[in-house]
């Protein structure tokens, strides 16, 4: 059992070493790539248009969600006022990095770890390899980069349309006034949270992209499963594994700006 | 006398390949000669494909040597490998096209990812390579709208659109009627011709590599059983490069004892 225990470990923490190698050749291949400028184009447009949707609609139900909660909590201590700060901080602090990233992690991130998969199976990436194009550079480094640019400005958005979200909510269904409301919130925030909010998101863009990109790109490497399956299986993966870092990662951050 | 000077282009020695426990290659040698047709022939499973994605680095052999235009192939040799890949061009058995591409745009790919042309003139060669294999009509087309044919040709035109010294052929003809096989065979002939570049096939058509090719060999057991002329080939008396030679007239014999009533056992190894 003793042995067992050390042989997993041991496949961990190679597998650590090995996803941060992943992650550094990407970044190291930022200046080598060439044509760069129009494969994070489509990766911006990937992870910033193709995703605004469900995040304009996460984004606002969260708000609502918020703005409904908080006004029956705060009532009971006749504290109604404290509404935007308590939306404000909770959107900017936590909910709105962490649930973009979610959300993003859910579309952009299982179909970037699906659509290298498939590349891999399909001898795709080798065929880049054989025309001596750098795989990392050319399937990974925009895809990372483009995350690190759009996560921020999504999380943001999120926390706009949430906002607006537990206004709709607190004044126009339970009465609050909306000069209270957003007076609260102005009050409440800080630049100190604004920049947590985009650390965050930034933070959870560069693990969660490159986290799905590495299951991805070696889906040949699994020895549970092969051709579909194991896309389906490196997928599956890189999602709960992106998901779990993203709340490990809104742990650490946060214990550090608090 | 240096391979350069005695015109070998590629120059593979002792590659030894193994999966697991299972050993693929054991010592398996090849010589390609500058501008010629070299055909690796050998049953399904005996490794040929290993063998030419070992030559094209895609896999790692854990011994051998390659030499190109003279230069040894390190494995470790980041710039040595590079170069050969600018100066090789390889056709996958299942094309390996993007299919999120079009078809210029997965020819125009490799000259846009590893030259500093402008970009008018990778698209005039992306053009020029589309229109010298008939597929200038399909430009705009994804793969998966073309022909197998098409996309067998679509994946020649990327193979050679950077203008290789050297293309690689994973089992071009797979799966493919007699007809295809023959074009496919006519095809690679054609180009090889029109833009001079070496060949190296890989595939199990005894008859149409006799006739493309300018030198055979046979890969067996894990080494090459045999390489030399197609006519040494038809002459041999070895019995294993008879064995595939003739599996085609065994076939024939088998069928007519099997007709006439014998008892023939099966070899299935």
């Amino acid at each position: 059992m003793l042995r067992a225990l050390g042989r997993h470990t041991l496949s961990i923490v190679h597998d650590l070493g090995d996803y941060a190698l992943f992650t550094t050749r990407a970044f190291g291949a930022v200046m080598r790539t060439r044509r760069l400028g129009r494969r994070l184009a489509r990766s911006v447009y990937e992870q910033g248009a193709r995703c605004l949707p469900v995040i304009l609609v996460v984004g606002l139900f969260t708000g609502l969600v918020l703005g409904l909660q908080g006004y029956y909590v705060l009532n009971r201590f006749g504290s109604e006022g404290l509404l935007g700060t308590l939306v404000s901080l909770t959107l900017v602090r936590e909910l709105g990095p962490v649930l973009a990233a979610l959300m993003l992690v859910g579309q952009a991130g299982s179909a970037l770890a699906a659509e290298l998969g498939i590349q891999r199976n399909s001898e795709q990436i080798a065929a880049l390899e054989t025309m001596g194009v750098g795989t990392h550079g050319y399937l990974v480094t925009p895809r990372v980069v483009s995350a690190l640019l759009v996560y921020p400005m999504q999380a943001a958005l999120f926390v706009c349309v949430g906002l607006v979200g537990g206004a709709l909510s607190g004044s126009w269904l339970l009465g609050l006034s909306p000069g209270v409301y957003w007076s609260a919130v102005e009050r409440a925030l800080e630049p100190r949270d604004v920049s947590q909010c985009l650390t965050k998101a930034a933070v959870f863009g560069l693990l969660t992209i490159s986290l799905c990109a590495y299951h991805g790109f070696n889906t040949h490497r699994l020895r549970s499963a092969t051709g579909a399956r194991a896309v389906s299986a490196s997928t599956t993966r890189a999602v709960v594994q992106s998901s779990i870092v993203v709340l490990c990662a809104d742990y650490v951050i946060t214990s550090f700006f608090v | 006398m240096s391979a350069r000077d005695s015109g070998i282009l590629l120059k593979a020695e002792g590659v030894h390949k193994r999966f697991g426990d299972h050993v693929v290659l054991a010592g398996a040698d090849l010589e390609v000669p500058r501008g010629s047709v070299v055909t690796v022939l050998g049953r399904s499973g005996t490794g040929k494909s290993v063998f030419l994605k070992c030559l094209a680095g895609i896999l790692t052999p854990e011994a051998g040597s390659m030499r190109f235009d003279g230069a040894a192939l390190d494995q470790g040799d980041a710039a040595a490998r590079a170069e050969f890949r600018r100066r090789c061009g390889y056709l996958f058995q299942s094309n390996a096209l993007f299919d999120s591409l079009t078809a210029l745009e997965n020819v125009v790919l490799p000259l846009e990812q590893t030259t500093d042309l402008p970009d008018k003139e990778i698209q005039e060669r992306g053009m020029e390579a589309l229109r010298q294999l008939d597929l200038e009509a399909h430009r705009d087309r994804h793969p998966a709208e073309l022909s197998g044919g098409m996309q067998k040709r679509l994946a020649l035109a990327r193979a050679i659109v950077t203008r290789p010294e050297l293309v690689l052929f994973d089992e071009p003809t797979a799966g493919l009627d007699p007809l295809r096989r023959n074009a496919v065979f006519t095809m690679i002939a054609k180009y090889q011709r029109q833009f001079s570049f070496t060949a190296v096939i890989v595939t199990h058509d005894v008859a149409e590599a006799l006739v493309a090719s300018d030198s055979v060999a046979l890969l067996d057991g894990g080494r090459m059983r045999f390489q030399g002329a197609p006519a040494a080939f038809s002459a041999s008396d070895d019995p294993v490069v008879k064995g595939f030679r003739d599996s085609a007239a065994a076939l024939s014999e088998t069928l007519h004892a099997l007709r006439r009533g014998e008892n023939i056992e099966s070899d299935e190894s």
